[in-house]
């Protein structure tokens, strides 16, 4: 069953499956936001339903390219033999 | 009856017989151990241990209380894991560090004053460099040095604190520290930092973790920084300090999670960004963020040792660390798949992994104390968090590239211990009733409310699309990333170029100097000074010594004894008066 699965994830032949299987799960979550009570809720972030979407994206893409950004012009990355 | 039996004391005396027990004995021994000291700390009661008197200062061995039971709980199961992972080894030097590296790190937790602390806490420090210089290799055994040298220097540090904070407070005792934060608390507080990776105190972790034997860093990514959580939420609860480092510690271990090619440094930046919110929890200080930070360190400790296994599961098998060289393992390694995406999805705190009712603990206690800023930021590190041990480094390891590597599952007992830690990581997650009850604080917590679940969904599920979407820019690079060991690394050069250079020319410059003037000078007055000595001072002595000898002898001569002699001497004697006389007084 776990190699099933497993294969699920990594065989090319499930690709298109795979893909409408994950939009499927972004556009449930996002539904289900708008649906959850949100009485608790303190800050102002937190009332707006599909903020966590977009603040997952967003933060995602800022990690991505502001990390890359110091490792390349920030100079943090460096040839393997840098220490020898 | 017995009512306390010291954890610590059953690890580091039971190192001892390791080395002379036959293998199939061994192989039991090493679970037994563990096994009791977890039925130990079950039949703990709180209350104090062990006291006595030492150079006239309280001293207590063991202090047990709700803080100490819920930490050394997790580490007699993460011992018992851990020991079952690496029940394959042949040799028992790792075992003996191990068990000698666990039973310090009990002695800590049960530590009732500093002098105690301190010394289980280098007792740490000696026993986990063995588990880096045991890879063997020339860069193991470099980073092992380093390491060794970092805790030793914060080691002398925290000895330090000690000594000054005792002598202004007038005792050892091991206890919070809240209105007097003198000099000697901070140094303390350094101390602790260190071990807990703080930056710019964390490079250690980076550097020596991905060194360390597969086994050994099992253990390596449990102990030394939960040990240093544990002390922090002892003695500094509340540090408004510690909200911050733990905050920006949160994202600085996400930011070079990106960067990181070489898998396990990948996972130990990861540790960095997780002790973050531990960190963050014990500064903002109230109940619920202690009960935070505490059960999120015990989850920690769970999944990271699964995570550190799964990896180690590639290494031992393939030989390959660095993601650049990886991929296609899911074909033939399933189990280690599935196994380590368990750990992946518990550190990236999705519903029913252990991640989600703990890591949000801290981030609700953030948001109850109305710090908007941090909750913000710790929940876009839980974003990077994903993004890296739960789509990254899996990608690049288990799918992407078919390499064609050779590989099959690991050994058993390694598939064993995953299983273990995983089905832990699940059961915290799905029920964690009994967790929550070991905490420190009662718990008022719950994080299965349907808009927690769907913010969380939200945040992972769509960081998932960043990845999908930006795949090719998250691409490994074959390089290293430079942090602030770099200090310290390139210090030691700077400092060997000191000493060798312009430090070893100044030394010839002035052996020189000495050899072709300054001793030819010497040896010249020298051999002067000994030719004047001979020529004049003893020319002179034997010069006036002779005249004497010869005055004498002429004396001597003069003194004939003969009657007319001396007439005619005193005739001669009177003529001379006389004319004498006739010259003067004329």
């Amino acid at each position: 069953m776990i190699e099933r699965i497993v294969d699920f994830f990594g065989d090319e032949t499930y690709a298109i499956r795979r893909r409408r299987l994950f939009y499927l799960v972004l556009a449930l979550i996002v539904v289900a936001d708008f649906l959850v009570s949100r009485e608790h809720a303190e800050y102002l972030w937190e009332r707006l339903p599909g903020w966590s979407a977009v603040y997952g994206f967003g933060s995602c893409v800022i990690l991505i390219f502001v990390s890359k950004f110091l490792g390349h012009q920030g100079g943090l990355m460096r040839r393997e033999d840098y220490y020898d | 009856m017995i009512d306390f039996v010291h954890p610590a004391l059953l690890f580091i005396l039971g190192a001892v017989p390791i080395p002379f027990l036959k293998e199939t004995i061994r192989k039991a021994y090493l679970v037994l151990i563990p096994l009791l000291a977890f039925l130990a700390v079950l039949a703990m009661e709180p209350g104090s241990y062990g006291a006595a008197s030492f150079i006239g200062q309280e001293i207590l061995i063991a202090k047990v209380d709700r803080l100490s039971i819920v930490f050394a709980t997790v580490f007699t199961i993460m011992a018992l894991i851990g020991m079952i992972y690496a029940l394959h080894l042949t040799r028992p030097g790792q075992h003996v560090a191990a068990f000698v590296y666990v039973g310090s790190a009990l002695g800590v937790v049960f530590a009732g004053d500093y002098l105690t602390l301190y010394l289980f806490w280098e007792g740490m420090a000696f026993a986990s460099a063995y588990l880096v210089f045991a890879q063997g290799g020339e860069k193991a055994v470099r980073a092992a040095f380093r390491y060794l040298m970092v805790h030793v220097t914060g080691g002398v540090a925290l000895l330090g604190g000690i000594l000054v904070h005792s002598a202004a407070t007038g005792s050892l005792l091991f206890g919070p520290i809240e209105s007097d934060m003198g000099p000697g608390a901070y140094v303390i507080l350094a101390g602790f930092l260190l071990n807990a990776a703080v930056p710019p105190l964390n490079a250690w972790l980076t550097d020596a973790y991905p060194e360390a034997t597969v086994t050994g860093a099992v253990f390596m990514s449990a102990f030394t920084t939960k040990t240093a959580v544990y002390v922090l939420a002892r003695a500094f609860p509340g540090t408004e300090l510690l909200v911050w480092l733990g905050t920006v510690m949160a994202l600085y271990g996400v930011v070079y999670a990106v960067l990181e090619n070489d898998c396990r440094r990948l996972l130990a930046y990861h540790i960095v960004s997780q002790v973050g919110y531990m960190v963050a929890g014990v500064g903002i200080g109230t109940e619920m963020a202690v009960n935070g930070a505490t059960s999120h360190a015990f989850a920690h400790i769970l999944y990271k040792g699964l995570l550190f296994m799964g990896a180690g599961a590639v290494i031992h098998v393939t030989g390959r660390r660095k993601l650049t060289e990886l991929g296609g393992l899911y074909k033939t390694m399933p189990l280690t798949v599935a196994l380590y995406m368990v750990g992946a999805f518990a550190i990236s705190a999705f519903p029913f992994f252990s991640g989600f009712v703990t890591k949000s603990m801290v981030v609700a206690a953030a948001g109850q104390d109305h710090r908007a800023l941090v909750m913000l930021a710790l929940t876009m590190a839980s974003s990077g968090t994903f993004l890296h041990t739960g789509l990254k480094l899996p990608y690049y390891m288990f799918f992407g590239t078919d390499r064609k590597l050779e590989a099959q599952e690991p050994p058993r007992n390694m598939l064993v211990a995953m299983g273990m830690a995983a089905a832990l990581c699940i059961a915290i997650g799905v029920y964690p009733g009994p967790l929550y009850a070991l905490l420190p604080y009662p718990v008022d917590f719950d994080a299965y409310t349907g808009a927690h679940v769907t913010e969380s969904l939200g945040i992972l599920m769509f960081t998932a699309l960043g990845f999908v979407i930006f795949l090719k820019a998250l691409d490994p690079e074959n390089t290293i990333s430079l942090d602030t060991d770099w200090f310290y690394r390139k210090g030691a050069r700077g400092f060997m170029w000191l000493a060798e250079k312009p430090l070893a020319r100044y030394e010839k410059a002035v052996s020189d100097v000495s050899e072709t003037a300054v001793l030819p000078f010497l040896h010249g007055s020298a051999r002067a000074g000994l030719q004047l000595d001979l020529n004049g001072v003893d020319g002179v002595v034997n010069g006036v010594a002779r005249s004497i000898l010869n005055g004498g002898g002429a004396l001597r001569r003069l003194q004939t004894g003969v009657v007319t002699h001396y007439a005619l001497a005193m005739i001669a004697g009177v003529i001379a008066t006389i004319v004498v006389f006739a010259v003067v007084w004329r």
